[in-house]
């Protein structure tokens, strides 16, 4: 008997490690713009903030006219592009990892609270969340943010408060069903209280969902992020966020000065599509009933 | 059928109450509203005057039930910076909006409706792939930068389009595009597994058994079914496209309700952004009522299940 389970053990091991349709893009793409976020300081050979006005638009290292320093170009402000997109993605992981984490915690709790409790507690935050979902997120984000005005920290309160709602929902219908098992009975009638029953009994059996919903979120927040900023009422200038270099391109876009356009937009782009990709993986992986989403 | 439609209408009355109620709550209790509802520059009297004028000192209860009475009134208030009422200003841009709705919508099922039959017909094959990999694209693409590259391409390189603003048939095409692309990948999904299920039917089986050509199963028996779906999907963003176009608006400039939200938020003209994330928001929720009371009108099913 034991032997069989180590020689499961041992197979499970072995096709974990030789990872049989393992995400490499996105995790490679993840990984650079992790590392690029975390070592920014290091890696940038410009200030991203300051720029020199007399380098003000110089087009990319290999076009004519630019300057080996610098490699992607510069901006209206004679900013290093390369500079500002590397601190960019700093931007773009904090507020997206962090958006993701609020949101979720909220939307779980809330998911699980509905589920288990019922009655008017499920009727109440069910008709909020219908409510939320009515507005459009986008819409529903600008309206906040004008009210909270421009800065990281609200951009991350505003995207924690428009985006629970899938949480929600999709977690209070696993509770549901969750809440008639056995396991749950059996600690309702050991004197667990609600609390506890909650706490240990429902959420660990949630979170793989929690989690494959978190990764396919990234995606979503991050372009609501750059459309935040893109508008105006995002990340304020001068900080480096790529929806901000986007809005600072349009300057130059109709003078045919594409690097300010193409790149920044380039790097949100590969950022969604490696969490979508990555979000995708993990839903099959972690639970293949969830599907449907 | 008359107590679901009872049912429905009062979620939907739900719905709106809270709705107004969050925007309202929202705007008192995260700041001073005098700071958001008077006009930027205003000298300390007039803070005290519209403090006055709304009633800042009462409860909230009785703020809020004269916050109602006013929408319903139709009186949204005045917009700061064109100085006239705001429901006007929103009614005057609506039919640019929709009319990019629809041009984006024409642009959606065209992509959306024959890639998804091809993708559903030749299941796992290239094509199937290419669309799957195609509709991840298009979601991954945020839409102001899909028109960003579009101005670039086609205005700035090759000079075939107008860049910004509205007037002519050329105006709207890139616009459209740019807001048709994100939806295109939905349409083609939701057109794909549709076909599927009713390639799988049984009289599509008959179909083939009587020995008609393929073509003529796929055209004429299974895709009239498989449209279903797919058109009322579509119904429904077409309202959505209408309130969710602010940047791809904002991008060329198109004089559209998305334009007038960020015309709000950059003159800082407060009662425009409330007024319209507040119509855009009962807006959605009217379609989904009448989309769910249309839905048991066809199907008793659905009726009689509530």
């Amino acid at each position: 008997m034991a032997s069989r389970a180590a020689t499961l053990t041992f197979e499970w091991t072995m096709s974990t490690l030789r990872m049989k349709g393992f995400p490499w893009f996105p995790v490679v793409i993840l990984g650079t713009l992790a590392l690029a976020a975390i070592f920014a300081d290091v890696l940038a050979p410009h200030s991203p903030e300051v720029g020199q006005l007399g380098q003000r638009f110089k087009p990319p290292a290999w076009q004519q006219g630019g300057a080996s320093q610098f490699l992607l170009g510069t901006d209206h402000l004679g900013r290093d592009v390369l500079s500002r997109l590397i601190f960019g993605a700093r931007v773009s992981m904090v507020v997206g990892l962090l958006a993701v984490f609020v949101a979720g915690t909220i939307g779980t709790f809330l998911g699980i609270l509905s589920g288990y409790m019922g009655k008017w507690t499920d009727q109440l935050i069910m008709r909020v969340t219908d409510t939320w979902l009515a507005i459009p997120a986008l819409t529903f984000a600008i309206f906040l943010a004008a009210i909270l005005g421009p800065s990281e920290m609200n951009i991350v309160i505003i995207l924690s408060a428009v985006y629970w709602t899938r949480y929600a929902r999709v977690i209070r219908g696993e509770v549901l069903s969750l809440r008639e098992r056995e396991f749950v009975r059996l600690a309702i009638v050991a004197g667990c209280s609600k609390w506890t029953i909650m706490k240990r009994h429902i959420l660990p059996n949630v979170l793989n969902t929690a989690i494959v919903i978190a990764s396919l979120q990234l995606g979503v927040v991050i372009v609501a992020e750059a459309a935040l900023s893109f508008l105006g009422v995002g990340v304020p200038p001068p900080k480096p966020a790529w929806g901000l270099m986007l809005a600072d391109g349009k300057k130059g876009l109709m003078a045919g000065y594409w690097w300010l356009t193409v790149t920044p937009g380039m790097c949100i782009m590969l950022m969604v599509l490696s969490a979508n990709l990555l979000g995708d993986w993990l839903r099959v992986k972690l639970d293949p009933q969830l599907r449907q989403l | 059928m008359k107590k679901f439609i009872l049912q429905r209408l009062t979620y939907s009355l739900i719905s709106l109450f809270l709705l107004s109620l969050t925007i309202f709550l929202f705007v008192r209790l995260t700041g001073d509203p005098t700071v958001l509802l008077v006009e930027p520059g205003a000298s300390k009297e007039d803070m005290a005057m519209i403090r006055e004028q709304l009633g800042l000192d009462r409860s909230l209860a009785v703020q809020y039930a004269s916050f109602v009475k006013d929408i319903v009134r139709g009186d949204f208030g005045k917009s700061f910076y064109y100085r006239t009422p705001v429901l006007e200003l929103y009614l005057s841009r609506l039919p640019s909006s929709l009319f990019l709705a629809a041009a984006a919508m024409v642009f959606s099922l065209v992509i959306g409706i024959p890639s998804g039959i091809i993708a559903a017909v030749k299941v796992g094959k290239f094509w199937d792939n290419f669309g799957k990999v195609f509709a991840l694209l298009g979601l991954s693409m945020p839409q102001f930068w899909v028109g960003l590259l579009l101005i670039l391409f086609f205005s700035v390189y090759l000079g075939w389009l107008p860049s910004s603003g509205s007037g002519t048939i050329w105006h709207v095409i890139m616009p459209a595009f740019a807001l048709g692309w994100f939806f295109a990948a939905a349409h083609m999904r939701i057109t794909r597994s549709s076909m599927l299920e009713v390639l799988g039917s049984e009289y599509v089986k008959l179909a083939r058994l009587k020995g008609l050509p393929e073509k003529r199963v796929i055209v004429k028996h299974a895709l009239k079914n498989a449209l279903i779906p797919v058109l009322t999907l579509a119904g429904i963003n077409l309202v959505l496209m209408v309130n969710v176009a602010v940047v791809v608006e904002t991008v060329f400039a198109w004089p559209g309700i998305g334009r007038l939200l960020y015309e709000g938020i950059a003159f800082r003209d407060f009662p425009v952004v409330q007024t319209t994330v507040l119509l855009s928001g009962s807006m959605i929720v009217v379609v989904n009522l009448v989309v769910d009371v249309l839905y048991a009108v066809i199907d008793p099913r659905i009726r009689l299940g509530a």
